[in-house]
């Protein structure tokens, strides 16, 4: 009989749980799901992470490959992010070109890449105006159960540590380059910026990491993105429901809480697996 | 259509509907907003589908939508030209485009963007050069009714007593800016 109560009126069976200060599954309104991730999965990419938050799942595979250099700025690198949605993590998303979400979480991705200078573009320069690495990041959903944005950022943070270039010289007479799969470097990365979402609901209640159910009653959302050192990467609130500089605060305060929790994993992940 | 110009940067929008929708679009309680932004030069790319997202979701949440369901009503923005605090610009034509067609709203925003020059100092609406060289670049939609926050997307990092002074400067211009949206549509008005 619930499971009828809850297609037929989503919004009031929330309403009934969000009254007692918890929701369906159990949670508080400010807990987060279990979080996991499983680095270097993937083995023929240069850096590969899996992350599920819940039922969430998000797989990124970054591929480094080489490339000349922008002519006005000859010293950088690029790094390009890519977010797909397939059909298979949702019937709500159709098989064909990416749709509106996919796009505006692609975009989302690069700007915490811009903002956050988790590498710097210049790094990934190999000469001056000649050769430079392209960081294909792929970022593929595989099971879509709401808070794509947290686990698509935890994803490619965890696929970026686990990155392994192998190094390049050019040889002085051809001109040509070398490239020397057996020593390989690590990705220097300078900030870890962490994403964490609420959904606003009836204007008021703010819960934290939504699931996709929740997302879809929600009048709102909202994500923070904050660094290491505390400062905001990213406010992303694109409409929904009106905030006060208040409430705002309130979420800052907890992605700041959040990013302790998920550093403390991802230093634990990396620690724990054998250098190649 | 409306077309508000911030400085040399000017977005034209034109706003069709309640109208009639196609079926996969249709939905049963309220009315289907949709949201096209086509920039001056080139196709649309992922950064004006982002975009669109973000007006869209903004204009949802101030459109009465429950009261004409089953239809379509369609935004369409064309910039005309760019010279920077471009997406306040755009929100700020939806919301004069929202107002002439008379579409029963439960209340008005208006786009600012401030920009956080290497010293600190807030500027609000930059141009494309102030932009380029500022730390960090904020554009807020405020809401006319209780001034809070409708949509906020921020470009660079800035610390969180930052943003919160942005903030504040954008809550405080929001009141001139509807102060020239009250003047406009009573010019508009009082020719006939």
């Amino acid at each position: 009989l619930y499971i009828c109560f809850r297609t037929v009126e989503p919004l009031e069976y929330y309403r009934r749980f969000l009254k007692e200060n918890c929701r369906p599954d159990g949670r508080e309104l400010g807990e987060f799901r279990a979080t996991t991730v499983n680095i270097g999965s993937i083995t023929t990419a240069d850096g590969s992470a899996l992350v599920k938050l819940g039922n969430t799942t998000v797989i990124c595979g970054v591929k480094a490959e080489l490339a000349a250099p922008a002519v006005d700025s000859a010293n950088k690198g690029y790094i390009v992010p890519n977010v797909e949605l397939p059909s298979l993590c949702s019937t709500r998303f159709r098989s064909g070109p990416p749709g509106e979400e996919a796009q505006a979480a692609s975009q989302f991705i690069a700007d915490v890449i811009e903002n956050s200078q988790i590498i710097a573009k210049e790094d990934l320069c190999i000469a001056n105006g000649k050769l430079a690495w392209v960081l294909y990041c792929d970022i593929i959903c595989l099971d879509y159960d709401g808070n794509i944005l947290d686990a698509s950022a935890f994803a490619l943070l965890a696929a970026l540590k686990n990155v392994q270039l192998p190094s390049v010289t050019i040889n002085e007479e051809t001109g040509l380059s070398e490239v020397n799969l057996k020593q390989k470097n690590p990705l220097i990365i300078r900030k870890h910026p962490v994403a964490t979402s609420f959904a606003i609901f009836d204007d008021t209640l703010l819960i934290v990491d939504p699931t996709a159910e929740e997302e879809d009653v929600a009048t709102g959302t909202v994500t923070i993105v904050t660094d290491d050192e505390g400062r905001l990467c990213s406010v992303h609130k694109p409409g929904g429901s009106p905030l006060t500089g208040a409430k705002l605060q309130d979420c800052i305060t907890r992605a700041v809480t959040r990013h302790k929790e998920v550093k403390k994993l991802i230093d634990k992940v990396i620690k724990s697996i054998k250098p190649k | 259509p409306r077309s508000p110009s911030l400085g040399d940067t000017s977005v034209l929008a034109g706003l069709y509907g309640p109208a009639e929708v196609k079926g996969s679009k249709e939905l049963p309680d309220r009315a289907a907003l949709e949201v096209l932004l086509r920039p001056k030069v080139g196709l649309p790319g992922v950064v004006e589908r982002s975009r669109e997202q973000l007006l869209r979701q903004t204009c949802e949440a101030v459109v009465l939508g429950v009261l004409h369901p089953r239809t379509a009503i369609t935004l369409v923005l064309q910039v005309l030209s760019d010279a920077g605090s471009l997406l306040s610009c755009c929100l700020n034509a939806a919301c004069m485009g929202l107002l002439d067609a008379g579409l029963p709203l439960s209340s008005l925003f208006c786009g600012v963007t401030c920009a956080l020059d290497p010293n600190g100092a807030i500027i609000l609406d930059p141009t494309t050069r102030q932009e380029q060289e500022a730390r960090a670049v904020l554009t807020f939609a405020i809401d006319s009714t209780e001034r809070k926050v409708l949509t906020a997307t921020t470009k660079g990092s800035c610390s969180v007593e930052e943003m919160q002074q942005c903030l504040a400067a954008a809550q405080r211009a929001a009141d001139t800016i509807f102060q020239f949206y009250r003047d406009s549509v009573r010019r508009r008005y009082s020719k006939s």
